[in-house]
């Protein structure tokens, strides 16, 4: 198992990337808060922690910290339109209920 | 469900703590709104897929249309559809009316000075118009981003004068958005383009849209930009380049020049095509009615060479204005559709010897330069300093010294965080206390100044006049909080106070402060040296008695001290009748009388010194 994403969202991270001119990748993440218990978080990365595991899918480096991994192997991050609004999402196997938002699951 | 944007390194929101902020280019012909998505600056578009917004507003019994649909219908139904609502914003109905023989609707006057435009559904204000516009891209964003936003940048021409924009804040205001900051419509297109992180230089902006032409030239230091001069022609622009092709048109074929509304749109529209294929080829087709002919590049640039002329004159003024060589300028930000034209960016080129950035397409560069801005305002990038640094006081801060004058500290323009000392002595023998009284305004007398708030330093060492030594600091936070503390440096005795200076005074009050300062220069002048020399009298006023009372008996007769006390009298009654000429003259009058009292005071305290001391001691 490990983590991967879509090309499209590849394609979306690559544009982010370099309009901003700079980061080694990808952070994807989870925080213990949110309505139902667990948070995703998406944020570019400049620098490694040692803890960092590091994926590559698609061309783009995926990093998580080990606290994380835990919840997301096997994640997929996928890049999706619903109507005017467009934005990243995880399809995430460990997860049992998501929230109707659809910012924080629960395991 | 929610989708998520990537965020910089520990700055992902919490859940439902998304901070969605957008850039709205509110503009006089077309509108457009756009946002920062995972670092990427981009437009918002309509379901239509739609970017620009025609900021045209129809009123009909029970609708409201904005946009395309109420542009379409401009024609058929003109009295309630409002087009340029821009150019109404802010103005008076003395001013509207002015404007009123270029605009078909009925102006009534409303309760304030603002004037009101009749339509189906009762009398509606310019700012109401905005608004209109302004809640549909409101929508937009808020459909596009899956959210309500924390809040808006929104441009404005850097010409517009304070009613303007403050009736642009009431229109965002109305339209339920909050306004982070209204933004120069020349910064943002800058902004977009990443000058603001630059150290310093010259850049001028030029704007060629549909119907106006607005030329700036922009300082820039520390990431603040500066207006140093706006100029342009409020009827110059794409449409005008139109309106050549079209009467080149009607010169070349046996088509009459009375033309039908409906067909006069019709050739415009071809005309506006022809010119937009220009762009890229060098030759094209134009048909109207039975006729055709090739129109080519270099015919169509010999027809619009008077009008892009006129910019250029636009441009020189300006630089002229700003007192500075076209050579000094830096960089040249292309902004409106117009300049897509290549004889444009040639001429443009030309004129400032640099090559014009267009690789932002011009139509939503401003848009794109204040989602950018809205994005740092709402704290989604405060990663490595690079945050937007805007922000500057709009007044000088200062304190109150002698005579009731304004000493700035801080002045105007500077940005925050700032912070700024100054030494500060007594004025009288034995002084051990000093009021500190804080102003903020542009004006020399203190009441003309806005007072923020008065502290006293206890404490001082008594201390002959002038010997100690008070340092006063005024410092500014990011926030725009101001605290000033003053401290005795060889006690070390301390006061302070903060205050938030800008709290309770309006835009509007700031420019009135402003303007005042500028028009009655030559009245604080004259004010600022009337003081100067009534303090001047009553040091020496307060030096002359204090010598005759512990002098005045042992080194003076009768008559010496009674010329003293004539020319002090005289002396007081000049700085009553405030007369700077009159006090001056006086002051050196009983200077004179005073000069050989000074001399033997002089002696004696000489004397005094050398009383019981043998040669020897003297001169070691």
């Amino acid at each position: 198992m490990s983590i991967s994403m879509t090309p499209k969202a590849a394609q979306h991270i690559k544009r982010s990337l370099e309009a901003r001119g700079k980061g080694v990748g990808i952070r994807l993440g989870v925080h213990t808060s949110g309505c139902s218990g667990m948070a995703y978080a998406l944020e570019f990365v400049d620098d490694l922690a040692p803890e960092d595991q590091v994926f590559e899918s698609e061309g783009i480096k995926i990093i998580i910290d080990p606290k994380s991994l835990v919840y997301l192997e096997g994640t997929e991050l996928d890049f999706t339109r619903e109507g005017l609004n467009e934005g990243f999402k995880f399809n995430n196997p460990n997860a049992r209920t998501e929230c109707g938002c659809g910012e924080s699951f629960s395991v | 469900m929610a989708l998520l944007q990537i965020s910089e390194p520990g700055q992902s929101a919490q859940p439902h703590q998304h901070r969605l902020a957008v850039g709205i280019d509110l503009g006089t012909t077309n509108s457009l709104v756009a946002t920062v998505r995972s670092g990427v600056p981009e437009t918002l578009a309509d379901v239509q897929g739609e970017v620009i917004l025609p900021s045209v507003v129809r009123y009909l019994p029970e609708e409201i249309w904005v946009g395309q649909a109420a542009k379409n219908s401009a024609a058929q139904d003109p009295l309630n559809t409002i087009v340029s609502v821009k150019r109404l914003m802010g103005r008076g109905l003395a001013d509207v009316q002015q404007l009123g023989t270029q605009m078909p609707y009925h102006f009534v006057a409303g309760g304030s000075q603002m004037p009101f435009i009749e339509t189906v559904q009762g009398p509606k204000s310019p700012v109401e118009v905005s608004a209109d516009i302004l809640r549909v891209l409101r929508q937009r964003a808020e459909d596009a981003l899956g959210g309500s936003l924390t809040g808006a940048v929104i441009t404005v021409p850097a010409y517009f004068d304070d009613a303007q924009r403050q009736a642009t804040k009431d229109a965002a205001t109305l339209a339920g958005l909050n306004v982070l900051r209204l933004l120069n419509e020349p910064t943002a297109a800058a902004v977009a383009y990443g000058l603001d992180t630059q150290a310093e230089g010259v850049i001028a902006v030029y704007d060629l849209g549909g119907g106006t032409f607005d030329i700036s030239i922009l300082r820039l230091s520390k990431g603040v930009f500066e207006v140093m001069a706006t100029g342009g022609d409020s009827a110059l622009g794409g449409d005008d380049f139109d309106h050549a092709i079209a009467d080149w048109v009607i010169k070349n074929s046996s088509i009459s020049a009375n033309l039908s509304p409906a067909e006069q749109r019709t050739l415009l529209d071809r005309a506006c095509r022809a010119k937009e294929q220009l762009s890229q080829e060098q030759q094209v087709v134009l048909q109207f009615g039975d006729w055709r002919g090739d129109l080519t590049r270099i015919t169509f640039e010999t027809l619009i060479e008077p009008l892009i002329s006129r910019s250029l004159k636009a441009c020189r003024r300006a630089l002229r204005d700003a007192e500075v060589e076209a050579q000094e300028v830096q960089a040249v930000v292309m902004v409106g559709g117009s300049t897509r034209v290549p004889k444009v960016r040639q001429a443009v080129a030309e004129l400032f010897d640099t090559e014009p950035l267009t690789n932002i397409d011009p139509d939503k560069v401003v848009a794109i330069g204040a989602a950018i801005q809205a994005d740092a305002l709402a704290g989604n990038r405060q990663d490595d300093g690079d945050m937007l640094l805007l922000d500057v006081i709009p007044l000088s801060l200062g304190l109150e010294t002698m005579g009731g004058l304004m000493e700035k500290i801080i002045p105007r323009n500077t940005t925050i965080p700032v912070a700024r000392a100054q030494e500060f002595t007594t004025y009288k023998d034995g002084q051990t206390a000093m009021m500190i009284h804080v102003l903020q305004g542009e004006r020399d007398l203190i009441s003309d100044c806005r007072s923020l708030a008065r502290f006293e330093l206890r404490g001082i060492p008594p201390m002959v006049a002038g010997a100690a030594k008070i340092r006063v600091t005024f410092q500014v936070d990011a926030d725009g909080l101001l605290s000033v503390s003053a401290r005795e440096q060889s006690s070390g005795v301390e006061a302070s106070i903060q205050i938030k200076p800008s709290y309770g005074l309006t835009d509007a009050e700031i420019a009135r402060m402003l303007e005042e300062s500028l028009t009655r220069a030559t009245e604080d002048k004259n004010a600022r040296t009337l003081r100067e020399q009534q303090v001047d009298a009553w040091r020496l006023l307060e030096a002359v008695d204090s010598a005759l009372t512990t002098d005045g008996e042992r080194l003076l007769n009768a008559n010496e001290r009674e010329s003293i006390e004539a020319a002090m009298l005289r002396l007081r009654a000049a700085v009553d009748e405030q007369d700077a000429g009159v006090i001056e003259q006086r002051i050196k009058h009983l200077s004179q009388v005073t000069d050989a009292f000074a001399a033997r005071r002089m002696d004696d305290s000489i004397q005094k010194a050398l009383a019981g001391k043998n040669l020897d001691e003297i001169e070691t």
